[in-house]
């Protein structure tokens, strides 16, 4: 029996997410989940929860724990007819994997000059803002996005995570996609129950405005929604723009609001030095120099570790800090 | 392989002595300071449970059954030694000399909690997974450096047996002969993953064997077996003789931490079905004659309000300082960072 198109369900974005893992093991008999913790306990934020009883563990596999062997037997997995969905804890624990991705899973097809590829989606919890333990907050995003052969896409809403994910799992590269933590079970709306897929490489402008463009992505989209609501209340108005894919960037969809807007405010978590932000302006530079009516503004981590979570309020980027730097920008 | 480590132990589980060689060495003091410092990092531990439950404290990682195997280990190290502990060693920090209001502050997400007690040698915990093992190899090589005795210890769990980390230590502990104690908690998970899937060998002990380390694998609820164990491994670091692979084989009666659900991967009903280690030493105790109620009543009484103390200080300690985000990343701060901070307390009318 046919699925009836046009149903859809609330979900949460790990909802979504979980969706998107179900629908690929399902009709695609070469995808294999691995990670640590993903069969049995469905993960330590149930983003695999149901899986592994559903598909068996031949499919939904506990790994050792070892994130360089989980990444690079995946390498190996890929190049012979698998395609891995892998699991990183959070991204602050991929950094043994670090090589693997670096040196392999992003330049094998170049140096094969195309007879070897890897297609693997790497999926990694991210971010500050839960509360969590030491060192499981980062936000590295800029340690991938400046890895060529390797695309980073970043979902906002569940129902880009449903679309992104199934896209990321369908492209023929590694695709490292991360999960805003705070995002996670922060709201729910409907998700079409069918599977569909979202462009990797575009943008999406959330609300449109003419006074300033609001750049930001994952978790930090809320953040710049927020700040844009009070904006209004002052009478200015934000275009929000949320990357959706932090590489490759959308240079047209960018350019063509910062050109209408003449302003740009960009939000991310990260530190500033080595920032996403520095492309985006480097990008804005080049595109949209002579329409700008104000330097471009920067809301991000400062540059310092992120802290432990007595002080992590005071390292997010809070929409009282991107309304001052949407006013300032406005005011230059 | 597991014929070749057999698990080694002094009692059993229902506390008789099983190793003759060490009776006399059981005196009714070793018993008491083992049960003394094993009854109030419990009473920490139970009690740091219980403030996550209540808001009161971050997610936490408790140990409870694993306190013979902290306790045991960290008492056989002297007070120049260095220990490298994971989250979930606090035990050991304890017993070591870490101070409680400290220990209380990391849970609760304020960095103080990180910051070394006095001129003790106490590592941050590691939270990544294996990473403090070369660090405590690095250090026991520079003690050896140095030409002193002390040692090192570092403290992982059986996950960690699969990380790189733990190979590359083990390589540069035996190509360097550092006087280091790799001390393997074996509590049987990995999170959710038992031992089984988390590797093919029977023991973790004979992975030394490869590095051409000697090793040995006890049982890590014997308080006795855990501290004679131990204090033989320091005692041959401190004399040139190198480094020592510890297995203790143990049990994590409870979470992996508050915010895990160890339901959805084992019979949890089942967990306390093991002996505890804590009333395997008192049934000892008794057996002996060592256990005196008025003088056990005391101790639990008194590690009750240590602990509460410590509690009602994390609770009454400064807030946290918005300079300490900023401050420590570097000795001299940067321009650009000491500007971020300025304008961030300009920005909050500070």
């Amino acid at each position: 029996m046919a699925t009836p198109i046009n149903q859809q369900t609330d979900m949460t974005l790990i909802q979504a997410v979980t969706d998107a893992l179900r629908i690929k093991l399902a009709t695609d008999d070469t995808t294999l989940v691995l990670g640590e913790d993903v069969g049995k306990n469905g993960g330590v934020f149930r983003a695999t929860d149901g899986l592994q009883a559903e598909f068996g563990e031949d499919r939904v596999i506990d790994t050792p724990l070892s994130e360089a062997g989980i990444v690079g037997t995946s390498v190996g997995l890929a190049v012979n007819g698998f395609k891995p969905i892998v699991e990183i804890q959070f991204l602050g624990f991929i950094y043994p994997a670090y090589e693997q991705i670096m040196t392999h899973v992003s330049r094998i097809r170049m140096r094969t000059m195309g007879r070897y590829s890897v297609p693997m989606v790497i999926r990694a919890p991210y971010g500050a803002g839960i509360r969590a333990p030491e060192i499981h907050s980062d936000s590295t995003e800029s340690l991938f996005t400046s890895m060529p052969g390797l695309k980073v896409v970043c979902p906002a809403t569940p129902y880009d995570a449903k679309g992104l994910l199934l896209a990321a799992i369908d492209d023929p590269d590694p695709v490292l996609f991360l999960e805003s933590m705070r995002s996670y079970r922060a709201f729910k709306e409907p998700v079409p129950n069918e599977a569909y897929t979202i462009e990797i490489g575009k943008a999406h402008i959330v609300s449109e405005g003419t006074d300033v463009t609001l750049i930001a992505w994952g978790g930090m989209v809320q953040v710049a929604q927020k700040a844009a609501a009070q904006a209004e209340k002052q009478g200015l108005s934000c275009e929000v723009l949320d990357l959706r894919t932090l590489y490759p960037l959308d240079q047209e969809t960018i350019a063509a609001s910062v050109q209408k807007t003449g302003r740009a405010v960009i939000v991310h978590e990260a530190h500033a030095m080595g920032g996403l932000g520095t492309d985006l302006i480097a990008l804005i530079n080049d595109t949209s120099f002579l329409y700008l009516r104000a330097p471009i503004a920067r809301v991000t981590g400062f540059d310092v570790p992120v802290p432990l979570f007595a002080l992590e309020d005071h390292y997010i980027p809070t929409p009282a800090r991107v309304l001052e730097a949407i006013t300032r920008t406005v005011d230059f | 392989m597991e014929s070749q480590f057999p698990i080694q132990r002094i009692i059993d589980d229902a506390g008789q002595i099983v190793d003759e060689t060490k009776r006399d060495a059981l005196t009714k003091e070793l018993a008491l300071q083992l049960f003394t410092h094993m009854n109030r990092i419990r009473t920490f531990d139970r009690k740091a449970i219980n403030l996550q439950r209540q808001g009161r404290l971050g997610t936490y990682a408790p140990f409870e059954g694993q306190e013979a195997a902290q306790v045991g280990s960290a008492l056989a190290l002297n007070d120049t030694d260095w220990i490298f502990p994971t989250y979930r060693d606090h035990g050991a920090t304890l017993t070591f000399g870490a101070d409680m209001v400290r220990t209380l502050l990391y849970w609760n997400g304020r960095v103080e909690g990180c910051v070394p007690t006095d001129d003790l040698h106490i590592f941050p915990p590691a939270v990544p997974i294996a990473t403090q093992i070369p660090h405590a190899v690095g250090a026991a090589w520079a003690e050896k450096r140095k030409g002193t005795s002390a040692v090192s210890v570092a403290y992982f769990g059986d996950g960690a047996t699969s990380e790189g980390d733990f190979h590359e230590g083990m390589n540069f502990a035996s190509v360097f002969q550092a006087p280091v104690i790799l001390f393997n908690q074996n509590n049987g998970y990995a999170i959710s993953v038992p031992i089984q899937k988390q590797m093919h060998s029977e023991t973790i002990a004979q992975k030394a064997l490869a590095y051409g380390m000697p090793s040995v694998r006890i049982d890590g609820n014997d308080a006795f077996a855990v501290y004679f164990t131990m204090q033989d491994a320091v005692a041959r670091a401190r004399n040139g003789q190198g480094p020592t692979l510890i297995e203790a084989v143990t049990w994590r009666f409870g979470a992996h931490t508050t915010a895990d659900d160890p339901s959805k991967y084992r019979d949890q009903e089942r967990s306390r079905d093991r002996v505890d280690p804590l009333e395997r030493l008192e049934q000892f105790m008794r057996t002996q004659g060592f256990y005196e109620d008025t003088e056990i009543d005391a101790i639990r009484t008194r590690h009750q309000m240590e602990v509460e103390e410590a509690v009602k200080a994390m609770e009454a300690f400064k807030p946290p300082a918005i300079d300490d985000l900023f401050d420590h990343t570097y000795a001299t701060l940067p321009a650009d960072v000491a500007r971020q901070k300025a304008d961030y307390l300009t920005a909050r009318g500070n």
